[in-house]
């Protein structure tokens, strides 16, 4: 109840009320660094039921195809040397990774279920954190964080300089050169093209509609709701399967809910990962380190004012 | 003789240099946030690989505001309490002092927007990082301003 309040008071009351809440529950920044679960949707994946028919990724393709860069060739010359030049636009049908032309692909891992050796497939796509950095870090606000917990990369802003995949704990975000605002300024010296993740169908989410994988997916693997609501589904589900979560902590809490029947230690081993295939490993929050440090910016024009006084006294004694 | 030096600034030499190393890393890892090092071989250089590890930069951006802020009351206090009777703001302290206001108003809510479950509008956060980077700009050039023409913030009544 207290949180809650606190959290409210921080966003609607703005600086002032958040100083108060915030100064007096140090150190608890965390109370206040919390996402609103019940605003953020998430999905629940259910490994166990996916079949690796690729009807999602089909999909994806399908309806975000529009959004899909169209880079202008020959790219304009980018120094120092060093710059990478990314291009997928010959390469858009490659499906068995994440690109600027595939969001969402589906990984193979082979484990053993009760002595057996068994298949799994799980879709990957960004897992849309409830404090994304990719989009806190963003140094031109091109990275968006929507109300509803969806986070997107808006392709006329970004300038494709890639820090969102840099602090993105599974390097989702994926580079096409050759396009975005950055041809408009300084193409030679600043930028390298936009940057382009899942962006969880954010316009069919606005209409009330199911994103395109979510929708065209035979065996219902994903479920969307709440992000409270899917936590309990997801620990209901792994108590009736007896099995294991992840997404839930992961870089602090994300909005995709992974449920697997066998522990996401042995599916990261066997799942191929590298380049465009993101990992299953445990993820520390990624801003808790700063963002703690947010409360001794408040103590410290006290300490400094302190300081001040203090040798006013003395000087008056 | 020594006394008229001591008062051409109402800082004493420790606090200056703390305000300059402030500044300086403060600035650093200000443009750090920027994926610019790198590129640009800077980081390349020993000692300065930090320069692109973007949770050290924000890191130190941080720390170097919060020994800011600290310094930044502990002026101002110190001279609405002590300095004022003798000294007064002159016209480039005024200028600076207003820059560095509009700096930190803007970092202030660039840290709100970081912890989770802030959700500014998108053209707000654009707002806030421009409106951050340029006013650092305008400070910098102020600054080296009055750095070459010897200006201080204070000058004796
Ligand atoms: S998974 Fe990566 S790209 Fe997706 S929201 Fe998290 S940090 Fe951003
Ligand atoms: S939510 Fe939409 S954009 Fe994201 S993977 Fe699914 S279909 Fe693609
Ligand atoms: S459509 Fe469903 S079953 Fe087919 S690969 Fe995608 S998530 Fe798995």
């Amino acid at each position: 109840m207290g949180q809650q309040i606190s959290r409210r008071l921080f966003l609607k009351g703005g600086l002032a009320a958040a100083a108060g809440v915030a100064a007096s529950s140090i150190p608890g920044t965390e109370a206040l660094a919390r996402p609103d679960e019940s605003k953020q949707l998430a999905t629940l994946i259910d490994i166990s039921k996916c079949t690796g028919c690729e009807a999602c990724v089909d999909a994806c393709s399908e309806v975000n195809s529009a959004k899909y860069p169209d880079p202008q060739k020959p790219f304009p010359k980018m120094y120092p040397n060093r710059v990478p030049v990314e291009d997928w636009s010959d390469k858009q049908d490659v499906n068995d990774r994440l690109t600027p032309y595939n969001w969402l692909y589906i990984q193979h891992a082979e484990v053993e279920i009760n002595g057996e050796e068994t298949e799994l497939t799980i879709p990957r796509r960004c897992m849309h954190c409830a404090n994304p950095p990719c989009v806190k870090l963003c140094p031109w606000g091109a990275a968006k964080q929507l109300e509803n917990g969806i986070s997107r990369i808006d392709s006329d802003l970004c300038l494709g300089g890639s820090k969102c995949k840099k602090v993105c704990p599974w390097d989702i975000p994926q580079r096409q050169t050759g396009t975005g605002l950055y041809l408009d300024l300084m193409p030679s010296m600043a930028g390298n093209g936009v940057m382009y993740k899942c962006d969880r169908c954010y316009e069919k989410v606005a209409e009330g509609e199911l994103p395109a994988c979510i929708e065209a997916c035979p065996e219902d693997v994903q479920t969307i709701g709440p992000r409270d609501e899917i936590i309990k589904k997801a620990h209901a589900l792994a108590k009736e399967i007896n099995g294991y979560i992840y997404g839930e902590n992961e870089n602090g809490g994300t909005n995709t809910i992974y449920v697997s029947p066998v522990p996401f230690e042995e599916l990261n081993k066997t799942i191929e990962k590298g380049k465009g295939k993101p990992h299953l490993e445990p993820v520390k929050d990624t801003m808790a380190q700063a963002n703690n440090l947010a409360a001794a910016m408040i103590v410290a024009p006290i300490a400094g004012i302190a300081a001040a006084v203090g040798k006013y006294y003395k000087r008056t004694r | 003789m020594n006394h008229g030096q001591r008062n051409t600034r109402a800082i004493s030499l420790p606090g200056r240099w703390f305000y300059l190393i402030t500044i300086f890393f403060l600035t650093l890892s200000g443009f750090g946030q920027m994926p610019i090092f790198k590129r640009y071989y800077i980081a390349d250089i020993p000692g300065l690989g930090w320069l692109a590890q973007f949770f050290v930069t924000h890191y130190i951006h941080y720390l170097g505001a919060i020994l800011f802020l600290a310094f930044a009351a502990y002026m101002i206090i110190d001279y609405l309490v002590l300095k004022r009777k003798s000294r007064q703001m002159t016209a480039t302290g005024y200028v600076r002092g207003a820059l560095l206001v509009g700096i930190l108003a803007s970092g202030i809510f660039l840290v709100i927007r970081n912890l989770a479950g802030s959700n500014f509008s998108s053209s707000f956060i654009i707002f806030l990082d421009l409106s951050h980077l340029g006013l650092v700009m305008a400070f910098l050039f102020v600054s080296l301003y009055c750095l070459i023409f010897k200006k201080h913030w204070t000058t004796e009544r």
